[in-house]
């Protein structure tokens, strides 16, 4: 354990993070000693049976929740990469330049009400750190206890475990990882926690990186240049009348 | 506490409900209008993706290998759709399917339907766009058809154009009162012959009448604007007349769950559910092939970038709806914009995983400005099935848009054939001389349909088939069915039209057989005028 402790020593020092590594054989870990240190990992990220139902009281993660919040955001920058927001970023991955989806604010959707999720963020973030911790196991990856077991992996195995979850999963299990996912695209392509037309003024990121155009002064969207104003194509010869086909 | 009556109850109010529910209110009937969602006028329409807008109205409904869109609103899917209005093709009402003989009733053929289809099309009204009219992506798609050896036709599109901005914010509902929804027509007619439209009662099950001279109770929960999943009440109304039209996402759950109260379901009930063979793929434009292949310029140096601009609709090409090739390989290839909410779906165009997600992917959607969209339009195998009902509504809703249904659709080499088919063509078109690249829809292996239809089919065969050909429930006299899940196949083109006019055929059937079921209402009807005066003096009763 030497080298790991060093890589935590590093980390005090405020030096550059080594997110996760594979096992040096030097590290003589056997594949039972790494299963133990995955339970126990899991165990303390209060693994819980999918699917989990959190109390109807909790509403929303709390801000700067040091597990949760992490968690969905290393799983949001996986899934649409960006810039990391600091050298000392972990969750952000930082595999693209640019704004990603927590810069796009993921976190702010999936907590969002309207979205419907909050509830299920902690069950969430304990199932796919779960997921993490198995994955770090099977390819003899000794993760980080310091942070979440995803924040631990680097980009190519959170991708690799991404892969694994919404492709490869099925049933319930995938259908949940899916729309998170799902919302998560929503962060970044519409804005959807907040009004578009001030996302788009504002400068949201996402939209501003796909090019949605900007509204009237009023708000709304009116395109009075919208047509080539050309014939670009023979109609069918047997269109009827009224434009349908016979 | 006595029971509530009307002479008829009609659930639901997209096309299907919609426009029995005129007809029979104007003839004379009471007529009360039951509808799942909320009400919302042109002024309530947003521009906006934020959660918690445009979700008020559309569901997302996520079965096993199936998403369904739907609306869930008063007005329905014609609040919500795109407006394109086709008659559909001659041969699609020859087809004999995967069962070898005709699926549609004998006495339903394009010839047949044909003056249903014009009495839409002058009701609504639907307008044939120009070319001057045809948005950008539907101009490169009509011009990349046309350097592939193709025609493309301009679509006629339920919508005043002089009124329209095309903003492309149709899914959303219509903020300038151009889109010809059931909101502008059937509906404001029906209200003026004094129908009761109740929002937000949600049908959960029909049963027998306990009142003398009535036939059926209509039972209903009452929906909480603000959170679809709690009940703030609930109710019965008995009726002479029940029209069924909650949709092809609705009407077999509410009728699967009625089986007992009723005696039985005909076993096509739940059955035979098609998504109208939708298949989209992308095309991701070379803005410089675009001048350069195409010739065309938008602005000085901007090609194209036009994704986002227009009716979503503009432009498809009818050759490969050659009534002489073989079923399964018939189908129309439409330019259709889609809003953001659907760029989870595209792959990243890299060999390699992820498919969908990650680094390439956001490389993608950086040049979403670039996309063209098309849908093809089908031969399915109606493949689809229900299980068994949830507890109450259609599906069971996990969030404010978003459902989990009973249905499963498990794709048939038949089907399978057809998207491979429109696939491969639209590939051609695309790539000839690396205008674009093609890519798919994988994020998820689902189908992705806009156009549920079929699940309560008509026919003559009582076997494959749960209605007559007059869209009678069989076994069950005086229970109609007159929705989308009343069409028997997949169409080659969108389906509004052809509900409508089935409705509108339905209607004068239902009409002159009004006395069966002791109503007593004119046998003729004309269609809805176009102001409130009109509209009342087409009233045997004004409200």
């Amino acid at each position: 354990m030497r080298r790991h402790r060093g890589e935590l020593l590093r980390r005090l020092r405020g030096e550059r993070l080594l997110v996760s590594r594979p096992v040096d054989e030097t590290l003589a870990l056997t594949r039972r000693e790494l299963l133990k240190a995955a339970a126990a990992a899991a165990a303390t990220w209060r693994l819980a049976p999918w699917p989990v139902r959190a109390p109807a009281a909790f509403a929303q993660v709390p801000p700067g929740d040091p597990f949760i919040t992490p968690t969905l955001e290393a799983f949001s920058d996986t899934l649409i990469p960006g810039a990391k927001r600091s050298p000392l970023d972990r969750a952000i991955a930082g595999a693209d330049t640019g704004a990603g989806a927590v810069q796009a604010g993921a976190i702010e959707l999936l907590n969002f009400p309207p979205a419907g999720v909050a509830p299920a963020l902690p069950g969430f973030a304990a199932a796919v750190n779960a997921r993490a911790t198995a994955y770090a196991a099977d390819h003899g990856i000794l993760l980080d206890p310091t942070v979440p077991p995803l924040v631990s992996l680097g980009f190519a195995d959170r991708t690799a475990l991404l892969v694994e979850l919404l492709d490869e999963t099925t049933g319930d299990e995938q259908l949940a990882y899916f729309a998170l996912a799902a919302l998560v695209f929503l962060a970044y392509h519409t804005a959807g926690h907040l009004p578009t037309a001030e996302a788009v003024r504002s400068g949201h990121p996402g939209l501003a990186a796909i090019g949605f155009p900007a509204p009237d002064a009023d708000g709304l969207w009116r395109f009075p240049q919208f047509s080539y104003r050309r014939m670009l194509a023979s109609r069918h010869p047997r269109t009827t009348g009224k434009g349908s086909p016979p | 506490m006595a029971v509530e009556t009307a002479d008829v109850v009609v659930i639901g109010t997209g096309f299907g409900g919609a426009i029995p529910g005129y007809y029979l209110a104007a003839g004379g009937a009471r007529v009360v209008m039951l509808e799942r969602g909320p009400r919302l006028a042109t002024e309530d329409f947003t521009h906006s993706l934020q959660l918690g807008t445009f979700t008020r109205i559309v569901d997302d409904i996520r079965g096993d290998g199936v998403d369904v869109i739907a609306g869930n609103c008063v007005g329905g899917s014609s609040v919500i759709y795109f407006a394109a209005s086709l008659r559909a093709p001659s041969f699609v009402f020859e087809r004999t399917g995967t069962l070898g003989r005709r699926l549609w009733p004998a006495s339903i053929s394009r010839r047949t339907l044909n003056p249903w289809y014009r009495r839409v099309e002058r009701t609504l009204p639907v307008s044939q766009q120009s070319w001057d009219d045809v948005p950008y992506p539907g101009g490169v798609w009509a011009a990349a058809c046309a350097r592939a050896g193709h025609t493309c036709n301009p679509v006629p599109v339920a919508v005043d154009l002089a009124r329209c901005t095309n903003c492309n914010w149709m899914v959303n509902g219509c903020r300038f009162g151009a889109k010809r929804s059931m909101l502008l027509n059937y509906l404001p007619a029906a209200e003026a012959c004094g129908t009761d439209i109740r929002p937000l009662h949600e049908v959960q099950s029909i049963g027998p009448a306990s009142t003398s001279g009535y036939r059926y109770a209509v039972s209903y929960l009452v929906l909480d604007p603000d959170d679809y999943r709690v009940a703030t009440g609930s109710g019965t109304i008995e009726a002479k007349l029940v029209i069924l039209a909650a949709g092809a996402m609705g009407t077999p759950v509410i009728l699967q769950r009625s089986a007992a109260a009723l005696g039985g379901m005909p076993a096509a009930v739940g059955r035979y559910f098609s998504p109208n063979g939708d298949r989209v793929t992308l095309a991701l434009l070379d803005e410089a092939k675009v001048t350069q292949l195409l010739g065309l310029e938008r602005a000085p140096g901007v090609a194209y970038e036009g994704y986002a601009i227009g009716k979503p609709i503009g432009s498809m090409t009818f050759d490969y709806l050659d009534p002489s090739a073989a079923e399964f390989t018939r189908f129309s290839l439409q330019q259709i914009y889609f809003p953001p909410i659907t760029n989870i779906l595209p792959e990243d165009g890299v060999d390699g995983a992820p498919l969908w997600f990650g680094v390439d992917k956001k490389a993608l959607t950086a040049r979403w400005r670039s996309w063209l969209t098309v849908l093809a339009m089908t031969e399915d195998a109606n493949e689809g099935v229900f299980g068994a009902p949830p507890p109450s509504g259609n599906f069971v809703r996990i969030a404010p848009a978003a459902g989990l249904g009973q249905l499963s659709f498990h794709t048939t080499p038949e089907t399978q054939r057809g998207w491979d088919a429109s696939d491969a063509a639209m590939k051609t078109v695309v790539e000839k001389d690396g205008l674009a690249r093609h890519l798919l829809w994988k994020a998820t292996p689902n189908v992705q349909s806009a156009h549920p239809l079929a699940s309560c089919r008509m026919g003559d065969d009582p076997a494959t088939s749960a209605l007559d050909d007059r869209h009678e429930l069989r076994g069950h006299s005086g229970l109609f069915v007159t929705d989308a899940s009343s069409v028997p196949t997949s169409l080659c083109v969108n389906p509004s039209l052809t509900i409508a006019a089935l409705a509108e055929r339905a209607s004068s059937l239902l009409l002159r057989r009004a006395g069966e079921f002791g109503l007593s209402v004119r046998p003729r009807v004309p269609p809805p005028g176009t102001t409130d005066a009109m509209r009342r003096r087409r009233c045997l009763h004004p409200a």
